[in-house]
C-alpha cells in the first residue's frame, strides 16, 4: 500500500472532523489497493438486531456506500439488500463460506437461550432449521476476520439487558451476548473488531473495515476490542459544552445551552468522538440537546439507565476502565486528571449533589 | 396433491419471519406466517424509569425507530398528564421528524426492498442472484429503474439529513421526548429543512410516483392479487392539535369492517396467543398483557401474537390509512376495490409519501423561531398511558403501566404483528395469511409471486415461506 501509511491512516480516522466524510477520504486509497484477484468477499448477517447499524451505514456521506460495497469489497449477502430469498440466499452464504477468505460482518446480539431457537435464519437443504448461533459459529470459524457492528454484536446491547430490576438477568430474556463472548465459549479464535454504538457512526464501520482491507491487520484496539482511532477519547473531555461544565452551568431544561449532566448525560464515561464527528452530516446527540447515553459502552444499556437521571455519582471504576481504553491515545494522566476534576466538582458541590 | 415449498429466509424486509402455505392447482389455498425472532422487549422494559422507554423502543426496529419513539412519547404524555400542554413548536417538530422518516422509509421500501421483485437486477452481488420470473418492464424502463435505485439511496439519505437537523441523528434520534421536543427552533434549521425537503419532494413526485405507475401498468393483474381480508384499521397520524389520540390529525383514525367505515375504539383491541410461542391464558387487553415465552409450545408456530379489533382480522398500513381517509388520488389510480391488492399497497405508500412531503413544507412555515418546544415533566408514582399513531407500516400502539415510578407493564403492538399475525383463538388467519391465499404460483422453484405479496405489506421482519400439503403430508420442494 503505497498511497497512505498506516500511521497516516490512523491519524486520518481519528482526526477527520465535522462534515468531512471519512469514506470520501478513504475511497481512493481503497480503490488503489483493490487486489487484481478481485474484491474480497464479505457476508453480512443479522441476529437479534433492529437493522439500525445497516441503516446508519446507508446514511454515510458521499461517496455513496454503494461504491464501497461494490467496488471495494464484494458483498455477497446482506439480509436487507440481497436479491435472493430462501435457499437461493442460503446457498450464496454457503458457497461464499466454502471458498474461504471472506470477511464477516455481524449485526445484532447473539441469542443463545433455548438452543438458539429465539432466532432462526433459514433452512438447510434437508429442511432443518438453521439457528443464528449455528450460522455464526459456522461462518465465524471460517471467516478471515469478523466486524461486530453495533453494541449488540459487540457486547450484547439492549437484547442482553437485565430486566425486571433483577441484576442477575444479564443476557436478557433470550440469553443474548456479543460475538466475542460467544466465540470464547465456542473456542473460535477468529479475530473480532468491535464497532459499538447504537447505532455506530458510519465512519466507524467504514474506517474499521478499511484498515483491515488496506493493511491486512487489525487496527489498534482497546481492551474491549474497540479501535482506538474512534473510541480512544472520552466525549465529556472534548464536549462542545465543556466550558459550561467547567463553569458549573448545568441545563435544567433541554432547551438550555449548558452542560447536560443534570439531565442525565453519560458523556463522562462515553468513549465516543461525536464531539467532532457529525451524524448524518449535520448534527449529534449533544448538538440536538440530547444527553449522551454512552451507547458505545460495554455496559450499555444497563450502565446508562435511567437515561434521563443524573448519574448518581461520578463512578471512578468506570473512568479507570476508560483510562485503560484511552491510554494509547491520550495517556492516562489526562484521564486521571479528568477524574480528579470530576471528583473536585462533586466535592465542591458544583455537580448539584454531594455524593462523596 | 398439494405441494410444500420452503423459502427461508425471505430477504429485503426488516427482521425475521416465516410463512407456511398450502398450494394446490397452482394457487395458494392456505398460509401461515411465522415470526422467527424473539427478543422480549416488554420484559426488558419492566422495572425501568418510564422515560427510558422512548429511547429503548426505538431499537425495536431501526427502519421505523421514530414512530416507536413517538408512540412511547405519546404514551408518556398521556401517563404524565402532558397531552394538552405540548407547545406548538414541539408538536410540529415531532411531526417533522415523523414525516422525514416516513419519506425515507417509503422510498427505501419501494426501491431497495420491493423493486427487485419487478426489476431485472444488474449482474452485481448481492442484487443477484434473484428468482427467475415474469419481469415485464420494457428494457428502457428497467434500465431507468436501476438508475433510480441508486438515486433513491441518496434521496432517502437527504430525508434522514433533514431528520437529523431536528433530532440530532438517525437511527437513534433524540428529538422526541415526553412534553414535546428538546430541539431548539431557529431559522437556519427551517431553511436547511426546506432545501432538503424540496429535493426529496421533487424525487417523489417526478420519479417515485411515475415508477410506481409504470410497475402498475406492466403488472395490471397484480391489482387483483394479494387482496387480503379487506378489513382495515388506522390510528391516523400527525397530530394537528393537543387533544391526544382522538384529536385532529393530518390523517384521521378509523376502521373499515365488512365494507362499513366506523370510528376507532381502542378498547376493542385485544391479543390472542393460542398459536404463538407464549404461555396460554394471557389477559387480552393491551394494558394487561404479560407474556411468558414457550419456544416449544406444540400449537404455536410464531413469535407474533394475534391482535384483533373487536374480534376482527384487520389489515394496517398506508392502504388502510388512505382508504379510511377517502384519499381521492388512490381511488382515481385504482378505482373500485382494486386498491385491495399488491399494487394497491405500493400505490398507497407512494401517494402517502407525496401527501406528507407537501404537508411538511407547510408545517415548517408554522414554526416559531425561538419559541418553546417542550414542557417539563415528572414521573408519577402510578399511571397508565396509551400512545397510538400510524407508523410507516401501519397502526402502532404502545401501552404503559407505571407503578412506584417504574415501568410495571409495557406493551407494543406493532404494524407487522397485525399484518403477519397467526390464526387467532377463533381460527381466523391473519391479514398476510389471507392475502397469500389465491396467489398463483407459476413455478414452485421460483415462487416470486409469494414474495411479491409478502413484501407489498412492507413487513418489518425477515421471512421464510413454507408451503405444505393440506393433509400435512410434507412433500418439500427445495427452492432455488
Amino acid at each position: 500500500m503505497k498511497g497512505l501509511s498506516r500511521r497516516d491512516f490512523l491519524k486520518l480516522c481519528a482526526g477527520s472532523a465535522a462534515a468531512v466524510s471519512l469514506s470520501e477520504l478513504l475511497l481512493p486509497h481503497l480503490l488503489e489497493a483493490a487486489p487484481a484477484s478481485g474484491n474480497p468477499p464479505a457476508l453480512w448477517i443479522q441476529g437479534a438486531s433492529c437493522t439500525g447499524c445497516s441503516v446508519s451505514l446507508l446514511d454515510s456521506e458521499q461517496p455513496a456506500i454503494a461504491t464501497i460495497l461494490t467496488d471495494v469489497i464484494s458483498l455477497k449477502f446482506h439480509p436487507n439488500i440481497s436479491g435472493a430469498s430462501g435457499y437461493l440466499a442460503t446457498k450464496v452464504i454457503n458457497d461464499t463460506a466454502a471458498a474461504g477468505g471472506f470477511y464477516l460482518v455481524v449485526e445484532g446480539s447473539v441469542p443463545t437461550g433455548a438452543n438458539g431457537m429465539y432466532c432462526t435464519v433459514g433452512e438447510t437443504e434437508n429442511g432443518q432449521t438453521i439457528t443464528f448461533v449455528d450460522r455464526l459459529a459456522d461462518l465465524g470459524s471460517k471467516a478471515a476476520a469478523v466486524l461486530a457492528v453495533g453494541t449488540c454484536a459487540s457486547f450484547g446491547g439492549i437484547p442482553a439487558a437485565t430486566y425486571g430490576g433483577n441484576p442477575t438477568t444479564h443476557g436478557g430474556p433470550t440469553g443474548c451476548m456479543g460475538v466475542l463472548e460467544f466465540f470464547k465459549q465456542k473456542g473460535i479464535t477468529t479475530p473480532v473488531i468491535n464497532v459499538p454504538g447504537c447505532p455506530p457512526h458510519p465512519d466507524w464501520m467504514v474506517g474499521s473495515l478499511a484498515h483491515v482491507l488496506l493493511y491486512k491487520t487489525l487496527p489498534p484496539m482497546d481492551q474491549y476490542n474497540r479501535p482506538t482511532m474512534f473510541y480512544g477519547r472520552i466525549l465529556h473531555d472534548n464536549c462542545q459544552r465543556r466550558q459550561y461544565f467547567d463553569n458549573s452551568q448545568f441545563a435544567k431544561m433541554f432547551s438550555e445551552p449548558y452542560c447536560l449532566l443534570e439531565l442525565g448525560c453519560k458523556g463522562p464515561f462515553a468513549a465516543c468522538d461525536s464531539y467532532k464527528r457529525q451524524w448524518n452530516g449535520v448534527s449529534s446527540c449533544i448538538l440536538a440537546n440530547g444527553p449522551c447515553y454512552a451507547c458505545t459502552d460495554m455496559n450499555f444499556p444497563d450502565g446508562s439507565s435511567p437515561i434521563y437521571q443524573r448519574y448518581p455519582d461520578v463512578k471512578l471504576p468506570d473512568i479507570d476502565a476508560s483510562a485503560d481504553a484511552v491510554g494509547v491515545t491520550l495517556g492516562a494522566a489526562v484521564v486521571l486528571g479528568m477524574a480528579a476534576h470530576l471528583v473536585g466538582n462533586a466535592v465542591n458541590g458544583r455537580l448539584g449533589h454531594k455524593e462523596e | 396433491m398439494a405441494t410444500k415449498v420452503v423459502v427461508d429466509p425471505i430477504t429485503r424486509i426488516e427482521g425475521h419471519l416465516s410463512i407456511e402455505c398450502d398450494v394446490d392447482g397452482g394457487k395458494v389455498i392456505d398460509a401461515r406466517t411465522t415470526g422467527t425472532l424473539f427478543r422480549g422487549w416488554e420484559l426488558i422494559l419492566q422495572g425501568h424509569d418510564p422515560r427510558d422507554a422512548q429511547d429503548y423502543v426505538q431499537r425495536i426496529c431501526s427502519v421505523c425507530p421514530v414512530t416507536h419513539g413517538a408512540a412511547a412519547a405519546f404514551a408518556l404524555d398521556d401517563a404524565f398528564g402532558l397531552t394538552g400542554q405540548i407547545p406548538e413548536n414541539g408538536r410540529i417538530v415531532r411531526n417533522l421528524i415523523l414525516g422525514a422518516n416516513l419519506l425515507h422509509s417509503h422510498i427505501l421500501h419501494f426501491y431497495h426492498l420491493a423493486a427487485l421483485d419487478y426489476v431485472t437486477a444488474p449482474n452485481l452481488p448481492p442484487l443477484v442472484p434473484q428468482y427467475a420470473g415474469d419481469y415485464r418492464l420494457p428494457a428502457a424502463v428497467n434500465a431507468a429503474a436501476v438508475q433510480h435505485y441508486l438515486q433513491a439511496l441518496e434521496i432517502r439519505k437527504l430525508a434522514h439529513t433533514m431528520l437529523a437537523v431536528w433530532g440530532g441523528r438517525i437511527p437513534g434520534q433524540r428529538g422526541i421526548v415526553p412534553g414535546g421536543s428538546p430541539a431548539n427552533v431557529d431559522t437556519e434549521k427551517i431553511v436547511q429543512s426546506k432545501f432538503l425537503l424540496a429535493q426529496v419532494t421533487d424525487f417523489i413526485d417526478n420519479v417515485y410516483i411515475p415508477d410506481v405507475l409504470a410497475v402498475a401498468g406492466a403488472y395490471k393483474d397484480w391489482a387483483a392479487i394479494g387482496v387480503g381480508c379487506k378489513n382495515l384499521m388506522t390510528y391516523g397520524g400527525f397530530p394537528m392539535d393537543n387533544n391526544g389520540w382522538n384529536g385532529k390529525r393530518f390523517y384521521s383514525n378509523g376502521v373499515y369492517i365488512n365494507g362499513q367505515a366506523g370510528a376507532l375504539d381502542p378498547t376493542q383491541i385485544g391479543e390472542d396467543v393460542q398459536y404463538s410461542w407464549y404461555k396460554d391464558g394471557i389477559p387480552k387487553g393491551p394494558y394487561q398483557s404479560v407474556i411468558t415465552p414457550e419456544p416449544y409450545k406444540t400449537a404455536g408456530y410464531t413469535w407474533l401474537k394475534s391482535p384483533r379489533y373487536d374480534g376482527n382480522v384487520v389489515e394496517v398500513g398506508p392502504l388502510a390509512k388512505l382508504w379510511i381517509n377517502n384519499n381521492a388520488t388512490l381511488k382515481s389510480i385504482l378505482p373500485g376495490e382494486a386498491a385491495f391488492s399488491v399494487i394497491g399497497r405500493h400505490a398507497a405508500r407512494a401517494v402517502d409519501c407525496s401527501n406528507v412531503a407537501h404537508a411538511m413544507a407547510d408545517w415548517l412555515m408554522q414554526l416559531t423561531p425561538g419559541g418553546p418546544t417542550c414542557v417539563p415533566n415528572e414521573v408519577p408514582q402510578h399511571a397508565e398511558g396509551m400512545g397510538i399513531n400510524d407508523a410507516e407500516r401501519g397502526a402502532l400502539g404502545h401501552w404503559i403501566v407505571i407503578d412506584n415510578w417504574k415501568i410495571q407493564i409495557y406493551n407494543a403492538i406493532v404494524p407487522t404483528t397485525w399484518n403477519a399475525s397467526p390464526r387467532d383463538d377463533n381460527g381466523q388467519p391473519g391479514p398476510m395469511e389471507q392475502a397469500l391465499v389465491g396467489t398463483p404460483v407459476a413455478d414452485v422453484n421460483n415462487p416470486i409471486e409469494l414474495v411479491r405479496v409478502v413484501r407489498s405489506f412492507d413487513p418489518c421482519l425477515a421471512c421464510a415461506i413454507h408451503l405444505i400439503t393440506p393433509d400435512r403430508k410434507v412433500r418439500k420442494f427445495r427452492v432455488y
